[in-house]
């Protein structure tokens, strides 16, 4: 167990220093900085994402909506009411735990296609409600004015300030999702996406364990939630919808189920693409669909998947490597 | 309610319902020979009705010409699809294909915002705008077209899976992929003709609804997501079922925004969907899960 544990601190350390590098290898290069503070936010969400589908086997098409809880409750804590930041972050993250585990107990008993479905229903009530709420949330045109970050009386007012804070986040977000998939907990996690039945039959909690790592990886969309509205200060409904959701699901496959590391660089790949697409306006769209389809034809294990066969080739040795 | 109000509402309802239950349809169509759900189903729907416009527009060949022209390039699209796309990735899992249909649906959405663009477009109405007055109520006569049309197709299929060879050869698939292969089916052509089938009746339910509701290149998403939840609605996996889950579904959402709230009309539609989902898994026409473990 604790060589497990150093195992792991090594690699999200180098990959710490590697953060710490980035602004300096794009030597303060504020458009990059601002692509990859995105890519950062969305990068937890993805993650407690991989733990939930890529380790437990458990779909949903809701995160983003979970997302959005966190966003639009720590806006109208700090923005309507005006009550300090710790209050809404606090109240973000805690409604979405709350609201991940009321949903979580009931539609977590369904399997495959009809929980897609019961999670993607429980995203567009969320959206609409986004929508037509408009004397909390502001509706279609959004929610404007949301306090920038703050600790004492140091305030997070550039990319670069939020390129750490988000960053370092990851990578504690990073820490804790390996730790926890090496435990006792990942293994009955891996064990019920075998097959849930065969978990039972060894005294796994089934339904207890799904519960606790729906409710973890809304936790996690809760952090990003409110990192997105108060680095943003500008939340409007499009940004939690069903497409998004579906980006995310995209992101952990492209970059690799079940590994976190796959997760992020699909993350920043994904999330970096359509800026450099940009010049081509319209064809951008396009693009993404054309590379989303030949990702999956010509790298079905995802990024990471497409690594480990690399440097299995580079050993000469073939066959699966994890 | 008086009966009035309540055969306006049915009316709407039925309308609607019945490009859903065709979208459910085309879901239902390929799920059952490929075990795939197709996220570009959507994308069927929305060619049917905006390549009807494009065609008045190109080659002004006459409506029917034009509604007919549309559904075969978008069966055509379903089989250019299923080769390109679909074919080369048999051997991988269902995730990655549910990945790969969704690649296809933004793609043909770009495609079809680059050519023409974000503008809203309409359908002239195949048989006149005047409505037909009925027990108080009013109703288009567009509306009877849909109905019509939509029982028609429905029917269609009935006798395609349970009169044909060919149709009775794709519910072997089905079954049992291996035992069909055995008979002597080609599991590959039945796959080509389910993508090519359901894009058929996705099509249909797009050109028959757009002069009614007008068309753009993204109105495919949530017709999809609508067609997607009327299939869970009636039992994945069974046609009839799925067509019959678009009609609750719409006739639904009419009563809905007509005696709650229309803003959230879609959340009420999904919040009975979750209901039933909760209370029978299966589905309302889908016969329980037996599983094996």
């Amino acid at each position: 167990m604790k060589s497990s544990t150093l195992r792991q601190l090594t690699p999200v350390a180098a990959f710490y220093v590697l953060v710490l590098a980035t602004p300096t290898l794009l030597s303060h290069d504020y458009y990059y900085l601002s692509i990859l503070n995105m890519a950062g936010i969305i990068a937890i969400i993805v993650m407690g994402l991989n733990l939930l589908l890529g380790f437990a086997g458990q779909i949903s098409l809701g995160h983003a909506a979970l997302f959005g809880i966190s966003a639009y409750t720590t806006a109208v804590m700090t923005a309507t009411y005006g009550l300090p930041l710790a209050v809404g972050m606090i109240s973000g993250v805690g409604l979405t735990a709350v609201v991940a585990l009321v949903v979580g107990m009931p539609v977590l008993k369904l399997k495959g296609y009809y929980l897609a479905m019961a999670t993607l229903g429980f995203g567009l009530i969320v959206y609409i409600f986004f929508n037509e709420a408009i004397s909390l949330t502001g509706g279609p045109s959004g929610f404007v004015g949301i306090p920038q970050f703050q600790v004492g009386s140091f305030v997070f007012d550039s990319d670069l300030s939020y390129f750490f804070l988000v960053w370092t986040t990851v990578t504690v977000v990073l820490l804790i999702s390996l730790n926890l998939i090496h435990s006792r907990i990942g293994r009955a996690l891996m064990a019920l996406h075998a097959s849930d039945k065969a978990a039972q039959s060894m005294g796994i909690n089934v339904a207890r364990y799904k519960l606790f790592i729906f409710v973890l990886s809304a936790v996690f969309a809760g952090i990003a939630g409110v990192l997105y509205a108060h680095y943003l200060s500008f939340v409007a409904p499009s940004s939690f919808g069903f497409h998004f959701s579906v980006q995310l699901i995209t992101m952990v496959v492209l970059g690799g189920m079940a590994s976190l590391w796959g997760g992020i660089a699909g993350t920043v790949f994904l999330t970096a693409m359509p800026e450099f697409l940009r010049a081509y306006e319209n064809m951008e769209v396009i693009i993404y669909g054309l590379i989303l389809i030949l990702c999956m034809m010509y790298l079905p294990q995802g990024m990471a998947g497409g690594v480990s066969k690399l440097i299995a080739l580079i050993r000469g040795r073939f066959g699966h490597v994890r | 309610m008086d009966l009035g109000t309540f055969l306006q509402f049915l009316a709407a309802g039925l309308t609607v319902g019945s490009t859903y239950g065709l979208a459910a349809l085309g879901f239902t169509i390929i799920f059952n020979t490929t075990g795939i759900i197709n996220f570009a189903q959507g994308e069927f729907v929305m060619l049917g009705g905006l390549l009807a416009v494009v065609f008045m527009h190109w080659l002004d060949p006459g409506l029917p010409a034009a509604v007919i022209l549309a559904v075969l390039a978008t069966t055509l699209v379903g089989l250019v699809m299923e080769r390109l796309t679909i074919r080369p990735v048999q051997h991988t899992s269902v995730i990655n294909l549910i990945i790969v249909t969704i690649g296809v649906s933004i793609t043909i959405r770009g495609l079809m915002m680059l050519l023409w663009g974000k503008d809203t477009y309409v359908l002239p109405a195949f048989s006149g705008t005047t409505p037909i007055p009925l027990l108080g109520a009013t109703i288009a006569p567009q509306s009877l077209w849909i109905l019509g049309i939509t029982l028609l197709v429905l029917a269609a299929m009935r006798y395609f899976f349970s009169r044909t060879i060919f149709g009775r050869a794709m519910l072997a698939c089905s079954f049992e992929p291996k035992a069909a292969r055995l008979m002597g089916i080609s599991v590959e052509r039945m796959v080509m003709a389910s993508f090519m089938l359901s894009a058929f009746v996705g099509a249909v339910g797009g050109a028959i609804l757009t002069p009614l509701t007008m068309t753009s290149y993204d109105v495919g998403v949530l017709l999809g997501l609508k067609g997607f939840a009327a299939c869970i609605l009636g039992g994945l996996g069974n046609p009839f079922g799925a067509a019959a889950g678009g009609l609750l579904l719409g006739v639904l959402e009419a009563f809905g925004a007509g005696l709650i709230s229309s803003a959230y009309k879609d959340a009420i539609a999904f919040v009975v969907i979750l209901a039933i989902l909760l209370w029978r898994p299966s589905g309302l026409f889908g016969a329980p899960d037996t599983e094996r473990v």
